[in-house]
């Protein structure tokens, strides 16, 4: 057990001067074990993983999209017609991309349906949100208050498809029977209200698909509403009270305003949600393409369904000017995706839990 | 006297306003919980009636047969997803939440890191979808394959799992890690003995929802795993594989009953599986709390 007690080294080698200067018990503790390298190298490894993908992802995009954008120009989204032209004519040329006879593609019916369906779904899951999440912190007894709000939570991971198959089997069919033509024949012929009136379709449009969609984020909203309210402090909202305010004043003079933007972010969240939605939305929304809904009942179509629903047929035209305009119109999709997104991530980060299970589609 | 008649006119209108808000916070709930109830439901009223179990242990057939080959390709795509998204995403939020450090100006590292998973979190999935599709199930000629679908689907959950495993580290306290320092452990070591010890139901909880999530996926899907009648292989490429979420997707508006009954069968097993795995998730997360409340 020589070792035990080191003799004081009396050589001038690099390294004995190196121990003389004294111990350094930072690098002593993260000595190069085989198990701490591990770790650092494999974790980074792993972080540059995805981030690569993410490169790859947008890489294919737009190499995909650039014949699509050079040919439609900014045209692209103001246009409204949708054709894939003569595939089997001749192939025309236009700034060096081939593409078929006739092909012209205009993206404004994807995008205005694309904002209408997810604007209708705001203003019906805002407001139901914030008056479940209430519902939930405030008037209810606890021990029916808790499963409730669990079951609200998971109702966000509900598969988009089978929502769907409901929406276009029992809830669409539903409303355009019962609901639809009573709000249609009553609602006065004054501007913004006319948007309600006329043909209400079988059930597969517009509304439904602003219905189905609200349906899918509420969840999201409300259960994020309710872990905000929960950490409102007792004290403000007892004081108020104690002055006199009703309920309703203290939820709306306390409580909103001091989770105010965690409700924006939670809101984004679900927009964000709402707009990126596919499979529901290409079941329940009837699926046309070259045209905005006439009203708040017709048919259309948004980015995400028209890609669904196009891909395939797009494979046909052999000089892949259709598959490249879907690359364009995913393009412009992930773009506003990400800004939305980006946006609530930066708010709600602030604000606290953020793992709601959001399928996706 | 005119006073008091406005106050309690006043009075009387601000107490309309409280039952008002009293009625709109419960409608509020019904909204949410009458769609959720009557969706459920009909599901259930739909799948059970004409129920019968060969349908786990039949593939399809033209005019219905079973879902095996959905049922046994969903498990083994949530496996796969499991492994490359459950590796990368675990170890990626450790290295976000234990080796980025502050840098010189005080400010957290990574933030760059952190926004580009942000970035990739905010992909429409169909989008995801296709780019596996143009990329590598043409580009690469893998065919519809299982390696496309995990990638792409592994791409669309590792945000999650990152975040959710950030979450949970940054969550255990710094005297847990000094305190394996200062007991002389190494860094990896008391990495792996205390601290993610530690975080490990937040973790898993991360995993069970992104799990969920890969359950009920079928855009990215639909052009990447192609779809098949056939059980699944081992095949990596070249093979197309069944998922449930296909059979709701296509089977609802073809002309055959039987096929009606297929498409509800697999909604009923969707919701069975994605509703398990969100109640196992939050058994873990009770848990873990019940006994972090005994330690204290």
């Amino acid at each position: 057990m020589s070792g035990d007690n080191p003799t004081p080294i009396e050589t001038s080698s690099p390294v004995a001067s190196a121990i003389r200067r004294g111990p350094r018990p930072r690098r002593i503790a993260a000595s190069l074990h085989v198990e701490d390298r591990l770790w650092q190298v494999a974790t980074r490894v792993a972080v540059t993983v995805p981030l690569l993908g993410l490169l790859f992802v947008i890489i294919i995009l737009a190499v995909k999209a650039w014949p699509a954008i050079k040919v439609n120009g900014p045209g692209y989204l103001t246009s409204s017609v949708w054709q894939v032209g003569n595939f089997y004519g001749a192939v025309q040329h236009t700034h060096g991309v081939a593409h078929p006879q006739g092909a012209v593609y205009g993206a404004w019916p994807l995008i205005a349906g694309t904002l209408e369906s997810s604007l209708i779904a705001i203003i019906i899951a805002v407001p139901v949100s914030i008056g479940t999440a209430f519902a939930l912190t405030e008037r209810l007894p606890k021990w029916i208050a808790q499963p409730l709000g669990f079951f609200v939570e998971i109702l966000a991971g509900i598969p988009s498809v089978v929502i769907g198959l409901w929406g276009v089997l029992v809830l669409g069919p539903f409303l355009a029977q019962h609901v639809y033509p009573v709000i249609a024949n009553h609602v006065p012929n004054v501007p913004v209200l006319r948007y309600f009136r006329g043909s209400v379709g079988y059930g597969e449009g517009l509304l439904t698909s602003g219905l189905v969609l609200s349906f899918m984020i509420v969840p999201i909203i409300a259960s994020t509403t309710r872990d905000l309210f929960l950490q409102v402090p007792v004290l403000p909202k007892e004081g108020a009270e104690a002055l006199g305010f009703t309920d309703a004043e203290v939820a709306r003079r306390v409580t909103l305003p001091w989770v105010r933007s965690g409700i924006v972010g939670a809101t984004m969240l679900g927009l964000g949600r709402a707009i990126g939605e596919t499979i529901a939305i290409a079941m329940v929304s009837g699926s046309v393409l070259g045209t905005v809904a006439p009203n708040i009942y017709g048919t259309m179509t948004t980015i995400a369904a028209t890609i669904v629903s196009q891909l395939d047929s797009s494979l046909t035209d052999g000089t892949g000017f259709a598959l490249s305009n879907l690359a364009e119109a995913g393009l412009l999709l992930a773009l506003i995706s990400i800004l939305v997104n980006l946006a609530a991530r930066s708010i709600v980060r602030h604000t606290g839990k953020l793992m709601a299970p959001v399928g996706r589609g | 006297m005119s006073m008091t008649e406005s106050l309690s006119h006043g009075t009387s209108w601000r107490r309309v306003k409280s039952v008002i808000f009293r009625a709109f916070t419960l409608l509020a709930l019904v909204f949410v919980l009458g769609p959720a109830i009557w969706l459920i439901v009909g599901v259930v009223v739909k799948a059970v009636p004409h129920w019968s179990w060969g349908v786990l242990t039949h593939v399809p057939s033209g005019n219905g047969g079973g879902l095996e080959n959905a049922i046994l390709g969903t498990l083994v795509i949530m496996v796969g997803v499991l492994i490359i998204a459950g590796t990368t995403g675990v170890l990626a939020g450790v290295f976000l939440s234990e080796f980025t450090g502050v840098n010189r100006k005080g400010r957290e590292r990574g933030t760059i890191l952190r926004t580009g998973i942000d970035v990739l979190a905010g992909f429409p999935s169909i989008v995801l979808g296709y780019v596996g599709y143009v990329a590598l199930v043409v580009g690469l000629h893998w065919g519809f394959s299982l390696l496309a679908a995990l990638i792409i689907l592994s791409l669309m959950v590792v945000p999650y799992i990152t975040k959710a495993t950030e979450t949970a580290l940054r969550q255990v306290p710094t005297s847990y890690r000094e305190g394996a320092e200062a007991l002389g452990m190494r860094t990896g070591y008391g990495l792996r003995k205390v601290v993610l010890r530690t975080a490990l139901p937040g973790i898993v909880t991360g995993l069970l929802i992104a799990e969920s999530i890969t359950v009920g996926e079928t855009a990215p899907l639909l052009y990447t795993a192609g779809v098949t009648n056939n059980l699944p292989n081992w095949h990596l490429v070249h093979h197309p594989i069944g998922y449930l979420t296909y059979y709701v997707w296509t089977d609802w508006n073809q002309p055959l009953a039987s096929l009606h009954y297929i498409s509800y069968d697999a909604s009923l097993i969707l919701l069975v599986m994605v509703l398990s795995l969100l109640i196992v998730s939050r058994l873990v997360v009770a848990r873990s709390q019940r006994h972090s409340e005994a330690a204290r």
